[in-house]
């Protein structure tokens, strides 16, 4: 198990060293010359101006210098200074990417839950009535476009019958609870702000809801044919066999197995949540990743987008290691070997 | 001595898209307590479909009649709740491949105890001596280090001892093995025949073996059942039946077995392949393969007639009847 745990977390190290190079190269790449850009049209024209500003940036050095002196400063937190907020890019990506990671786990928690309970229905029930209807709330749940729930949503929870707030971490009003993970839900639990934190609670239910949505519905899709697949299997009828009650099949024997299929796709669902809430986001007025990323993008500040590429990375990562040790925790052959 | 189990005029029916089609039909047999009884034929005979309605394991949608009286009581009127209070408790099963009918990623431990906890009531650790016992019992080395392990530690020998400790738990008086050989390699074979052998003389355990292959059956069994397209085609002791058999098909069964001092020749196959499903032909299952057969044997089911000593044979002209 201790190989096992090692290799992988040599190989997901390795990964994020790689993902630094590609994000290095690609701003190479861009058009555009940084001394230009920074200095202005009069200091351009005077060369010891730009060899100045060359050597103080390191410019001046080959790329592969430059490349090391970028991942050391990686490596310390250091991710540069955003052109925007001119703040450095780690404190803002410190304040919005917590809010994304804790409204993301959120919908995916809430997607596992309903989503391998109504596949595990679906496949014990198969082409009988609950199946059927189970098939059509998933196509449903995969077909939606998700901005068109969130509008629908919005207006029916929210609007019309005010059921849950509309947008925002908070209630208007409220301060953000003292800083230890930047989940405003743990933090105030922390600091015993039972308000603030139900309050966080509360206004995390309408975004996670309608991303969740998508995710549910292929999450039964893929729980359902993982244990149509595995319920044919000898081990099955051999459980069976042995007089167990169909509660216990069900759940050791043949949930167990399938549940390898399951989280593949939920990590990969976790990692699009995290990137792909950018639409979610603005509707929802949720200031987390999505937002700053489009913000980022649409002023061209480059050191904020490469940190935003970088830490969505690495989030990817840091999720496929997990996904590799849960099935090595799900399935002793994989930790055996 | 009364009977175990008591099959009487068994039919299986399975759920095909032309319909119900008869699987089994008509089959009625009897155990004893402590006896090795073989189950032979084909793939396709019914005998793993008279096994899985012993134990309500039928497909869905399939319907038997007849009746199946295990220690007095009718297996096949049981509800689904008494069932599996008797499948694995008095009647186990074994399979064919244990690679495949252990589950990959449960411990030895798990699979061993979970039904004891479950019938018995045992605890965790009273199960877990138990099933240390049981190892040893099928002769597994180092039963204590066996228990935390996974079966695809475990080579396929081993692999079938631990399938028949599981199924040996709760000390059933029936085991059902359906080709408890047949994907191992034929010299742990034996080894798994001799096990079975053991435990149904120190464990008054009554055995029902099914196989295609005569030489397990000639190996262990006390006595024997061909099936042939979902009938019964000779019932009787071991020596009877496989020394003079009475019915072409079991001759031809045992024609086409290799003689170790026969040579290539004397090889003989059964012309033709076994009816499937729901394309048995009329009167008996077997004529048209066979080489005795008779205009009548066209058009009339023969039913099993005595010919020996608790031997019957569904074959009334009975043309190896002189030949004995």
């Amino acid at each position: 198990m201790l190989r096992f745990l090692a290799r992988r977390i040599g190989a997901a190290a390795l990964l994020c060293v790689g993902i630094t190079l590609v994000s290095f190269i690609l701003t190479q790449l861009v058009p555009g010359d940084p001394a230009a850009a920074n200095l202005g049209q009069r200091a351009i024209a005077d060369p010891a101006a730009v060899d100045a500003f060359r050597s103080k940036y390191g410019l001046d050095k080959p790329l592969p210098v430059q490349y090391l002196t970028y991942l050391g400063n990686v490596l310390r937190g250091n991710l540069g200074e955003s052109q925007q907020s001119h703040r450095a890019v780690a404190q803002d990506l410190a304040e919005y990417v917590p809010a994304t990671i804790e409204l993301a786990l959120f919908a995916i928690v809430l997607s596992l839950l309903v989503g391998v309970a109504f596949g595990v229905l679906a496949a014990i029930t198969r082409d009988r009535w609950p199946d059927q209807v189970l098939r059509v709330v998933s196509l449903g749940g995969v077909s939606m476009p998700t901005f068109w729930v969130a509008l629908v949503a919005f207006y029916l929870l929210f609007f019309k019958f005010g059921l849950l707030p509309g947008g925002g971490r908070l209630d208007p009003g409220m301060n953000a609870p003292p800083h230890v993970t930047g989940f405003y839900t743990v933090d105030a639990a922390l600091a015993g702000q039972w308000d603030v934190c139900s309050s966080a609670a509360l206004h995390l239910v309408l975004p996670s809801l309608v991303l969740a949505v998508y995710t549910v519905g292929m999450l039964m899709r893929f729980t359902r044919a993982s244990m149509l697949e595995i319920l044919g299997n000898d081990y099955v009828r051999a459980a069976r066999a042995k007089g167990l009650p169909e509660r216990v099949v069900i759940v050791r024997h043949v949930l167990r197995p399938a549940l390898v299929a399951i989280i593949t796709v939920a990590g990969v669902a976790f990692g699009s949540l995290l990137s792909g809430a950018v639409l979610v986001e603005n509707i929802f007025s949720w200031p987390g990743l999505g937002q700053y990323a489009y913000r980022s993008a649409v002023n061209l500040d480059l050191p904020a987008i490469m940190g935003v590429s970088v830490v969505v990375a690495a989030v990817y990562i840091v999720m496929n290691l997990l996904v590799d040790l849960l099935y090595g925790v799900i399935d002793p052959r994989i930790r055996l070997t | 001595m009364g009977a175990l189990l008591e099959v009487e005029n068994l039919t299986v029916w399975l759920a095909t898209r032309r319909g119900p089609q008869k699987a089994v039909d008509d089959v009625s047999f009897h155990v004893d307590a402590g006896e090795i009884f073989g189950l032979a034929g084909e793939s396709g005979s019914g005998k793993t479909m008279t096994a899985m309605a012993l134990l309500g394991l039928l497909p869905h949608a399939a319907r038997t009649s007849g009746r199946a009286v295990f220690d007095g009581r009718d297996l096949l009127s049981m509800s689904a709740k008494q069932l599996r209070s008797v499948r694995g408790r008095h009647i186990a099963m074994v399979s064919q491949d244990p690679s495949t009918s252990l589950h990959p990623m449960l411990t030895v431990e798990t699979q061993l105890t979970e039904h004891m906890r479950h019938h018995l009531g045992l605890g965790r650790s009273e199960a877990r001596g138990r099933a240390t016992e049981l190892l040893a019992t099928v002769r597994i080395p180092d039963p204590e280090r066996a228990l935390s392990a996974h079966p695809a530690q475990f080579s396929g020998g081993m692999r079938q001892r631990i399938a028949i400790a599981v199924a040996l738990a709760c000390q059933p008086r029936l085991l059902l093995a359906d080709e408890p050989t047949t994907a191992l390699d034929v010299t742990v074979q034996a080894g798994i025949l001799r096990l079975l052998d053991r435990l149904r003389r120190e464990q008054d355990l009554a055995v029902v073996v099914i196989t295609h292959d005569l030489g397990v059956m000639s190996a262990v069994t006390d006595r024997i059942c061909v099936m042939y397209g979902g009938r019964l085609a000779e019932t009787g002791p071991r020596q009877d039946v496989l020394n003079q058999p009475r019915h072409p098909y079991t001759r031809g069964l045992l024609d086409a077995l290799p003689h170790p001092e026969g040579g290539a020749a004397a090889l003989r196959p059964v012309p033709g392949s076994p009816p499937p499903l729901g394309r048995v032909p009329e009167g008996c299952p077997f004529h048209p393969r066979c080489g005795f057969a008779l205009p009548s044997c066209r058009t009339e089911r023969p039913a099993p007639v005595l010919v020996g000593e608790a031997h019957t044979s569904a074959c009334p002209p009975d043309p190896l009847g002189g030949a004995a």
